[in-house]
């Protein structure tokens, strides 16, 4: 993998893997690779807008710090020197997090998430904090309080949600890596929209402690990459127990990166799942994903179709699930202890007024109606009906799941219905902003392990398709071995890299 | 199951008083209409959701979570007020509490 890095390479076409043995060899300092890419940030940006802040001083000095260490003798961490792009739903101590809300503007955290700090520890450098949908409520990052972020692609478009910033910094060639959150499909569906690999990891093996929590029981970080090796790095670096999350896993991390270098699929039972195609998804996603299925069975897979019957409920019990805790969650947005506050002025108003005129300036649409369903859910006399019936049904799920995973190793699926739709289509039809999420909720319900990677270009838009692969909880690794050896296979076919057919910005 | 509900622009007000959330009055009725619709969709779960399901809280139930009962390096008082819109004497500075009344 490693490639002679000579003064006329572009630091931000190697990959994570590639950047980090170039700077562990002396072959570029991590210095020259840090301003690289924020050169290409300063250069493309402005389009993308894949980033709500930059902190170039805080990344220029990281990468001194690795460089010294270097210098030094001291062994070099399998990432360090490596730029990230941190999704702005985690805290980076003294640098603004935002979660795309006005409720938050200028907010500085007093302390650094767990996974800010072992990317830190690591020797990561880390240059912003990137774009998303309000409080990671959305498919699009068009309900970002501080502007869309745009699909490299086709500028025109969704580069998917919540995650669409770190999804399009990476598409972008602005960062190698970058830190989402997946709590319906956050990573994977950005990733499938941007040709680009996403892993929402078992729920509780990245630790959520400095995650700005939207559903406890859902969310969950993962890395965001161009390649699943690299994915695996970034992935080992963050996952791992962490007592200061109470829901953290105490279990070894499986070896991701060594099953995305063993890359084989011969003997491996793949089950394809009958409810998560066919009606509903662009007919360009179906062909991809049915090359790639008949990709697999050339490589020595054994693929089935299973069924989950549940599967048609889940989209259901996710929007009853996920608006209940979020209404719960985002009470803590009151005025008083961080953020915004506002109407403090007019007349002697009250906590409770001051209160409501500030969560109604800094909570956009999408927030006030999860806000309101939530409430609406969890109310006397709906509760059972709602709320109780929708945990019913997770039930229903996990057990659906248990029952595939007795027929297969791996399931798979198309990671969303479509490919990037046109800023602006779906932003006041919120049933139709959700559905782009119905293959991917079924694994945030069960906690199970999710991985998206692109399978090549639908033929009727040149646009990005991604395919989903799930797992059992904690065989993470079987994600990283089925994809890398799908990823080699298209790899060796189309002879580049797919981004290489995104058009330059 | 349900009946479909549907939401009127009183309900909505009511919501987002529990809510907290100020909402202009000229927004109840769109706000109205799309929870209606979103209410709809998902009160399918109730079709599946059998008497005899036991209901799932957590995708991964862990237990009696403890830790040493040992004193651990904190926020100082600076930092935990570091982010507050309003504060005076080292605590939170919060707009009157009671009613007029």
């Amino acid at each position: 993998m490693t490639s002679a890095v000579t003064g006329s390479t572009d630091l931000t076409r190697l990959t994570a893997a590639e950047t980090a043995s170039a700077v562990a060899a002396g072959e570029v300092s991590a210095a020259e690779v840090a301003t690289a890419h924020l050169d290409r940030i300063a250069a493309v940006d402005d389009r993308v807008h894949a980033f709500l802040h930059i902190d170039a001083e805080g990344a220029l000095a990281a990468a001194a710090a690795v460089d010294a260490a270097r210098s030094a003798g001291e062994q070099l961490s399998p990432l360090a020197g490596v730029p990230l792009a941190l999704k702005d739903v985690l805290t980076q101590k003294g640098i603004p997090t935002t979660c795309g809300s006005r409720i938050l503007e200028g907010w500085r955290p007093p302390y650094d998430a767990t996974v800010t700090a072992r990317l830190k520890d690591a020797g990561v450098v880390i240059l912003g904090k990137t774009n998303m949908d309000e409080f990671a409520m959305g498919s699009s990052t068009e309900h970002s309080a501080f502007g869309a972020t745009h699909n490299p692609w086709d500028l025109d478009r969704i580069p998917g949600g919540s995650g669409g910033g770190s999804a399009a910094a990476i598409a972008a060639f602005e960062a190698p890596l970058a830190i989402g959150t997946d709590t319906g499909g956050s990573i994977r569906q950005p990733a499938a929209v941007t040709g680009t690999v996403g892993v929402k990891p078992t729920y509780g093996a990245v630790s959520r402690y400095g995650l700005v929590a939207l559903a406890s029981s859902l969310d969950q970080a993962g890395p965001c990459a161009r390649t699943v090796l690299d994915a695996a790095l970034l992935h080992s670096v963050i996952a791992g127990h962490d007592p200061l999350d109470s829901t953290s896993l105490d279990q070894p991390v499986p070896d991701v990166v060594g099953a995305a270098r063993r890359a084989d699929v011969k003997g491996l039972r793949i089950g394809v799942v009958k409810e998560l195609g066919g009606e509903g998804y662009q007919a360009g996603v179906r062909q991809r994903f049915d090359e790639a299925v008949a990709l697999l069975t050339d490589l020595g897979a054994e693929v089935v179709e299973v069924s989950a019957p549940h599967f048609p409920y889940a989209l259901a019990a996710y929007y009853l699930i996920l608006p209940s805790e979020c209404s719960s969650n985002l009470a803590k947005f009151d005025g008083i202890r961080f953020g915004l506050r506002v109407g403090e002025g007019d007349g002697d108003p009250s906590v409770e007024q001051v209160m409501a005129r500030t969560r109604a300036a800094g909570f956009g649409a999408e927030a006030t109606r999860r806000i309101m369903l939530g409430t609406y859910a969890l109310s006397a006399g709906y509760y059972d009906a709602y709320y109780g019936s929708a945990q019913k049904v997770r039930t229903l799920i996990q057990r659906d799941f248990a029952a595939a995973f007795e027929q297969a190793d791996v399931l798979i699926s198309p990671t969303a219905p479509t490919t990037a739709f046109k800023l602006g289509e779906k932003l006041d039809d919120p049933l139709a902003m959700y559905l782009n999420d119905v293959a991917t909720i079924p694994a945030n319900l069960a906690g199970i392990p999710g991985m998206s990677l692109p399978i090549g270009l639908a033929p009727e838009d040149g646009l990005p398709v991604g395919l989903q692969i799930m797992a059992p909880a904690m065989a993470d690794d079987r994600l990283y071995n089925a994809g890398a050896a799908l990823e080699g296979a298209l790899l060796d076919r189309w002879g580049r890299p797919i981004l290489e057919e995104a058009p330059a910005l | 199951m349900p009946d479909t509900p549907s939401i009127s622009r009183e309900d909505v007000a009511h919501l987002a008083r529990l809510a907290r959330i100020d909402l202009p009055p000229e927004s109840l009725d769109h706000y109205a209409e799309q929870l209606g619709v979103i209410l709809g969709a998902v009160a399918q779960v109730a079709e599946v959701a059998a008497e005899d399901v036991p209901a799932t809280s957590h995708p991964m139930p862990l237990v009696n979570v403890f830790r040493e009962d040992v004193v651990r390096p904190t926020l100082t008082n600076e930092e935990a007020l570091s982010g507050a819109p309003s504060v005076e004497d080292e605590r939170f500075r919060v707009p009157r509490i009671l009613d007029e009344e």
